[in-house]
């Protein structure tokens, strides 16, 4: 079975006045349904206000289904007695690094998730420093979060959510606020534990090249899943991604309009490595 | 820049960081130790009693390898109390007259009242500026949760509020930048945080402080969020990374701390004639 699983899954945000009454609903994720294999790197991409994090939310049951329903590992996410159950199996990683981190010492912060779990504490210790070795932070373990960079505050909050032991662990929006370089520290750290641990990565964002890597995409539009497939399927439909105001990453914007002129080019080409093989 | 390192010293550069017996203590003696501390001082009758509570002071900040001056720099921020409390002390208090100048007597009820006074507020700030020079402030809320958990009986969510606490500390330096951030934009927009007497300045903070208040609250409710995902549920059933345990050294720091206690209250209520407040 899927490990994440929804059906016909709505999620109204309801604006009320002052009297409380409905002024407006909006249904930021419409009729989605969708299924994740375990240990699958999957993206979800999408403009703002398509309803990406929205869904992502779900995952960890912070919001509840308007309509339909969401499993995770078999647990309906509405049950409220499967709540922490849900939340240890999926873990989350939030675009602000800065407001995710609780403790004052990396290590602490770690050690947060599992004594919220009650876990023994020589346990915690041995998670806390796996964890941190699985994101390569181990030798900052004693620092404060405050003097870290970007990349690093965030590659501690997924350490965090590894202590946890989670199957899943979802990053909604992990490198919108961080530089190149700390995007592609995130990414590499969210890869690995994907290949190396297993755990289904489920990765939220709006650039393209960060899904290069999934082993499926889904594309959101205003609440629906527009597209659906292999980052090659998606890329090679250069002009739907356009119109979706998604930009296409340079190369594979290159061989798409050097085919369109008429050079015998493959569809979807998503690096430069790639392209020079083809044209070489 | 200024500005901004000299905030976060006010706030963050109470500990004093190095090695000593002290620091090793457990936190929950030495809130303890401290606590102790400033009640005993209130129940002396006798110079005794000050010299006592000076000594057994200059012997732990000797322990804590603190150097004096750091405990002094407490001091300065109740200089002026300091000053207020001695004068009125010493001119107002009714007595037999030693020195008058003009309408003013200062009596020798006065005269003692007024050095106690001063004794005791100088100590008490200097107490308390050890516990925060040799503890950091993480182990201190620890301790207060784990030294307050009878308060639980009463409905005290000590929990939270150690918690509260620690949140409080880990976004003190994010908030600090934040403003500093926010006050160069105002100020790169022409707003004006100097110049002006206090109301006008007081008013020229009012577009600091609502983007600041905006900003807190998103940051709280983000946190709050992250929190809940990662399974935070209250104190309940939950256990610690780093458990506070007592050790040979923390039960000895009370036997002292209970004997000083004993000792110089019992000493400090003698009737000694030429000692008496």
């Amino acid at each position: 079975m899927s490990i994440i699983q929804t059906k016909d899954l709505v999620f109204d945000y309801i604006r009320r006045d002052e009297e409380g009454n409905v002024e407006s609903i909006v249904s930021a994720v419409d009729h989605v349904s969708l299924q994740v294999k375990e240990g699958s790197f999957i993206a979800i991409l999408g403009h703002n206000g398509s309803g990406k994090s929205t869904l992502a939310k779900h995952i960890n049951a912070i919001l509840s289904p308007t309509e339909g329903t969401v499993w995770v590992d078999g647990m309906d996410t509405r049950d409220d007695d499967k709540l922490w159950d849900i939340r240890q199996c999926a873990g989350m990683v939030f675009q602000n690094p800065d407001n995710q981190i609780i403790g004052q010492v990396v290590e602490e912060d770690v050690g947060f998730g599992p004594e919220n779990m009650g876990v023994p504490t020589k346990e915690i210790w041995e998670r806390v420093e796996e964890s941190l070795k699985a994101v390569g932070m181990y030798e900052y373990r004693k620092h404060s979060p405050n003097k870290l960079s970007g990349g690093q505050k965030q590659r501690v909050s997924i350490a965090g959510v590894l202590a946890m032991h989670p199957k899943i662990i979802v990053l909604d929006e992990p490198t919108a606020m961080l530089d190149p370089m700390g995007r592609k520290e995130v990414i590499r750290a969210a890869r690995a534990l994907n290949q190396v641990e297993g755990i289904t990565v489920i990765l939220i964002t709006h650039y393209m090249e960060e899904l290069v890597h999934a082993d499926q995409v889904f594309v959101m539009d205003q609440g629906r899943v527009v597209m659906e497939g292999t980052p090659r399927e998606i890329f090679s439909q250069v002009e739907k991604l356009q119109s979706l105001r998604l930009t296409v990453p340079q190369v594979t914007l290159l061989a798409h309009e050097l085919k369109k002129r008429g050079l015998p080019l493959p569809d979807g080409i998503l690096t430069v490595e790639e392209f020079l093989a083809a044209i070489g | 820049m200024g500005r901004r390192d000299m905030l976060r010293d006010i706030t963050l550069g109470q500990y004093y960081q190095t090695e000593s017996v002290i620091h090793k203590l457990d936190p929950r003696v030495k809130l303890a130790g401290t606590l102790i501390y400033v009640i005993t001082i209130f129940f002396y009758k006798n110079f005794l009693g000050y010299a006592l509570a000076i000594l057994f002071l200059a012997f732990v900040i000797r322990l804590s390898h603190v150097p004096f001056r750091f405990m002094v720099k407490g001091m300065k921020a109740i200089l002026f109390l300091l000053m207020v409390t001695v004068l009125y002390n010493l001119f107002l208090t009714p007595g037999t007259p030693v020195f008058t100048l003009g309408k003013l007597h200062i009596t020798k009820e006065g005269t003692g009242i007024a050095v106690s006074m001063a004794l005791r507020l100088s100590l008490l700030v200097i107490g308390s500026s050890l516990l925060t020079l040799t503890t950091t402030p993480n182990n201190l809320t620890d301790g207060m949760e784990k030294g307050l958990r009878f308060l639980k009986i009463f409905k005290v969510p000590v929990h939270e509020i150690a918690m509260m606490m620690s949140i409080a500390l880990r976004f003190i330096p994010i908030l600090l930048e934040e403003t500093d951030k926010i006050m160069k934009a105002q100020m790169a927009r022409g707003a004006d945080f100097e110049s002006g007497n206090l109301i006008v300045r007081a008013k020229a903070m009012v577009p600091l402080l609502v983007p600041l208040f905006v900003s807190a609250f998103r940051r709280a409710s983000d946190l709050a969020m992250a929190m809940e995902a990662r399974c935070y549920r209250g104190g309940e059933g939950r256990t610690k990374m780093k458990p506070l345990k007592y050790h040979g050294r923390d039960y000895l720091a009370y036997l002292l701390l209970l004997f000083f206690m004993v000792f110089s209250i019992w000493a400090g209520r003698l009737k000694l004639p030429m000692l008496t407040i």
